[in-house]
């Protein structure tokens, strides 16, 4: 080998020191360094929207956490009670003159813009009160109510005073008769509960999620008693027990397509099938429920033949091997075993159906419902649908609820895919 | 009086269920202890008695079951029927089917209790015998239900004797369920393609399918007389296909550099515990659910790209498909990630070994030799991105325009066949006005294009697996 370089036969000597050489490697090694670093500028790019994602909707998100509230003290004006009927009494007159008798500097004149600092709910509430207790007529009461959408935003800030005054949506002299107000330590701002305990809806103050809770509970209950059973059905028939023929094959592809198919078009299928072909009612959580079982079926199905795979075949052999039937192989053995897996795939298909909006906007849960639904038939909202809607609405005490619930539905996700992992680390074998 | 009667046939349904519940449990009970008492009087049972009580209490349940379903899902259309024939003659003469809908609807309001203005007497009757229909109806399924369940009980508990095959019976049933089970994805397909199918046939009956097809333009709001419809060609889907595909490429834009250079970080440069913590954080902008996507654009990336449009003097829309198409393409980043992160990962051992040993760097590898390997199952999976960028909808419907501009420039505000599907939907939607029916004929177009993107996308992730196996 020696002598073969020195006649000049073969590959000529590399001189592994020269400038040509080193200048190659340091172009290679800058080129490597180059795609090291487009490929960790692009995962922080991805990290940077998520980071904007969090904190836009936590900035926005928690102002909606506390909602401003005005003590006042209302007196039941003998003269503006309706004796006939308590209920129609002029509830506004009373507020007004109360406000204007509280606030230093008001006159009558200011009592339209007084009675705009406090919800639409004060009247109600009023009514309420009197309706439960008819001996309130003369008597001065204390009611802390909502403070409307405007004065809500002003306390909290988030209204600029620069702006200028034809432009905003309080004048100087209703910020002067807030302050006034709060000088007087009638302003509080406590803890929204409102958001979770009310359904929704026109004015943000008083607009919450029970309704939208309830129902997504209602359409989550339906798609897994469906989607559940019926995906095991299917996944334990395809694993364990179908014939290799055409049909089967038949069965798989379109299980397959079935998950790629767009939501929007199940949505179609809700409208047209359920809807207007077998007459079910519109809103109704019960519909938007079959519509995302559904949707769902192709994930379970799929979850569970990967934990049914995954028991090992010396299971099966041996229970067939002490003379169990097939079936009672695979319902008491190797389902069992696969529970955790089947369980988790479950999980993680409940969860994307909670976060699907389009069906549900299809087959109408996005109506304005002001009452949580009592039974999945009767019209209501979904926690997504219920994001829609207040992201459509102008009113901008809507942006921050928005918000809130956007982080109440990624808080249900957060805990859904939390318990498949915990129930994936928990009781998942390694055979 | 008629709320009441709603509660009746609540109640009834409940009864239902729970009597056909009852009997089942009841039938599972009886042949058990029948069979235990066979077996405690020294009878060799061919069956296990937990056999028998199964036996019975399928053959109980699913008859039962599958009657009350079909009772609820069919008695609605034939009360219609009955209710309509009953009208005073000549009130439905000569009133196309639309009328006869609205009518129906009507008297089902007036049933339901819901009264608007003062209708017409032959209507409030119609609801009353609407309703009385309705309490027969409830009444007849319990007593079928419960007719039945008896019979059946008493059927199953003669069939108790040892030489019973209970075992086989019951698995017999069980292996039905589960085949039903597996047909039910055929069956939602089937679903899929008929409604699609058929309301687009209805469209086409009031709109050319060559105006659909073909046409400009696209203004379903427009008030025009049935009429005219088809002359002014409102309904050409031209416009609105662009749209999608204007958004579609603007959302690949964004995810496939991205999404394939974090995937050839995550797969040769990051150290392990880079990867554990890097990949579970992309997958956080999967699981993101779509409407939130939309109002992010909404709220933080439409008002900077205005903002920016200002400072710089470009003409962007204020709902641009910059914006609606972007926060698309974010979402799609850990989807083609983690796709191609497989891919390349599937590439064998040896092809990356032999170019390492070669003297290649890491870059060099995946650049020359592991990304041209991979590249089939890449394409395959930057196909099933592009088809879910245009079915994509919550983000568009929020971020996106509505009004359908032929034009080809990002800046500007565009639509998309699912932004047009939902506003054409949403609200009251009567099947009988080709606007409704435009939306199925735009579901279909969707339905076709994401699945022949996907059958393609499949056949070449196969082939490409086929290759390495």
């Amino acid at each position: 080998m020696a002598d073969a370089t020195q006649t000049g036969i073969g590959p000529r000597p590399v001189d592994w020191t020269s400038e040509e050489i080193g200048a190659r490697v340091r172009r290679r090694k800058a080129s490597e360094m180059r795609l090291k670093m487009v490929g960790l500028a692009a995962i922080g790019f991805a990290f940077l929207m998520l980071a904007i994602l969090m904190v836009s909707l936590i900035a926005t998100g928690w102002q909606a956490m506390t909602q401003t509230h005005v003590r006042i003290d209302v007196t039941y004006d003998p003269a503006l009670i309706n004796e006939a009927n308590p209920a129609r009494s002029n509830f506004r007159q009373m507020l007004q003159n109360s406000l204007v008798a509280q606030v230093p500097g008001a006159t009558a004149e200011d009592g339209r813009a007084l009675l705009g600092i406090l919800s639409n709910a004060a009247q109600f509430t009023m009514r309420d009160r009197l309706l439960a207790d008819p001996s309130l007529v003369g008597r001065t009461v204390t009611l802390n109510v909502p403070a409307s959408d405007p004065y809500d935003l002003l306390n909290k800030g988030l209204i600029d005073h620069e702006t200028p005054e034809e432009l905003r949506r309080v004048k100087d002299n209703e910020i002067a008769f807030f302050g006034a107000l709060a000088a007087q330590g009638r302003v509080t701002k406590p803890l929204n509960t409102t958001l979770l305990t009310s359904a929704d809806s026109r004015f943000p103050e008083l607009a919450g999620l029970r309704g939208a809770l309830t129902g997504s509970f209602y359409a989550l209950l339906t798609c897994f008693l469906l989607s559940f059973p019926i995906g095991i059905g299917a996944a334990i028939y395809l694993e364990e027990f179908a014939p290799k023929n055409k049909a089967s094959d038949f069965i798989e592809v379109n299980i397959n397509n079935l998950a790629a198919v767009p939501s929007v078009v199940f949505g179609l299928l809700g409208l047209a099938v359920f809807l207007n072909w077998l007459g079910l009612p519109r809103s109704a959580p019960f519909v938007g429920g079959m519509v995302l079982a559904l949707m769902t079926l192709p994930t379970i199905i799929i979850a569970t033949r990967a934990a049914l795979k995954a028991v090992p075949a010396s299971i099966r052999e041996a229970a067939l091997g002490v003379g169990a039937s097939r079936q009672q192989v695979v319902f008491h053995h190797v389902v069992p075993l696969a529970m955790p897996g089947i369980l988790t795939g479950t999980i993680i298909g409940l969860a994307q159906a909670l976060g699907q909006t389009a069906p549900l906007l299809l087959i109408g849960m996005n109506a304005f419902v002001t009452a949580a639904p009592a039974t999945p038939f009767d019209p209501a909202t979904a926690l997504p649908t219920q994001i829609f809607i207040w992201a459509d609405s102008p009113e901008r005490g809507f942006v921050s609820r928005t918000s809130a619930a956007i982080l109440v539905l990624l808080g249900f996700l957060v805990l859904m895919n939390g318990l498949a992992i915990f129930l994936r680390n928990k009781f998942e074998r390694k055979w | 009086m008629f709320p009441q009667a709603a509660d009746w046939v609540r109640s009834m349904t409940t009864f239902a269920f729970a009597l056909l519940f009852l009997a089942s449990v009841a039938g599972y009970l009886l042949n058990l202890r029948a069979a235990r008492q066979l077996q405690g009087s020294g009878a060799r049972l061919h069956s296990l008695a937990g056999f028998h009580g199964g036996f019975s209490f399928l053959v109980v349940l699913v008859p039962g079951f599958i009657v009350l379903i079909l009772w609820l899902l069919l008695q609605g259309a034939v009360i219609n029927a009955l209710v309509l024939r009953s009208l005073p003659p000549g009130t439905t003469d000569g009133l196309d089917p639309g009328a006869v809908q609205l009518i129906v609807a009507e008297i089902r309001q007036i049933a339901g209790g819901r009264i608007f203005g003062t209708p017409e007497q032959w209507k409030i009757d119609a609801a009353a015998r609407l309703t009385a229909l309705r309490d027969t109806s409830a009444t007849l399924m319990v007593v079928v239900v419960g007719v039945m369940s008896a019979v059946l009980l008493i059927l199953s508990r003669m069939r108790v004797s040892p030489d019973f095959r209970a075992r086989q019976g019951t698995e017999a049933i069980v292996n039905g369920l589960m085949i039903f089970c597996s047909t039910v994805a055929i069956f939602t397909t089937i679903g899929i393609i008929a409604s699609l199918v058929v309301e687009t046939w209805r469209f086409f009956g009031m709109v050319p399918w060559y105006d659909f097809l073909f046409g400009l333009r696209w203004e379903p709001q427009m008030p025009i007389r049935a009429d005219q419809i088809a002359a002014v060609g409102a309904f050409g889907w031209v416009p609105v296909f662009v749209g999608t595909l204007v958004i579609t490429v603007v959302a690949m834009t964004v995810a496939v550099p991205v999404g394939l250079f974090s995937a050839i970080y995550l797969n040769e440069f990051a150290s392990p515990r880079f990867r554990a913590v890097a990949k579970p954080l992309l997958e956080i902008l999967a699981g993101v659910p779509t409407v939130v996507y939309g109002f992010f654009a909404v709220l933080v990336i439409a008002p900077a790209l205005r903002d920016f449009g200002v400072w710089s003097g470009l003409p962007i829309a204020s709902n641009t498909a910059l914006a609606a198409g972007s926060v698309t393409g974010v979402m799609l980043i850990p989807f083609i990630s983690s796709f191609a992160d497989d891919t390349l990962s599937a590439v064998p051992r040896a092809l990356r070994d032999g170019a390492l040993a070669l003297g290649a760097t890491r870059g060099e590898t995946v650049i020359t030799v592991l990304f041209p390997a991979a590249i089939p199952g890449i394409v395959g999976g930057i196909l099933l991105a592009v088809s879910r960028a245009i079915g994509e909808t919550m983000i568009v419907v929020m971020a996106a325009g509505l009004i359908a501009k032929l034009t080809i420039n990002p800046l500007d505000s565009v639509t998309t066949v699912t932004v047009q599907i939902v506003t054409l939907l949403i609200g009251d939607t009567a099947f009988d006005s080709p606007k409704t029916l435009a939306a199925f004929a735009l579901g279909l177009m969707l339905f076709v294009v994401t699945l022949g993107i996907n059958v393609l996308a499949l056949r070449i992730v196969r082939k490409y697996r086929e290759i390495y196996d």
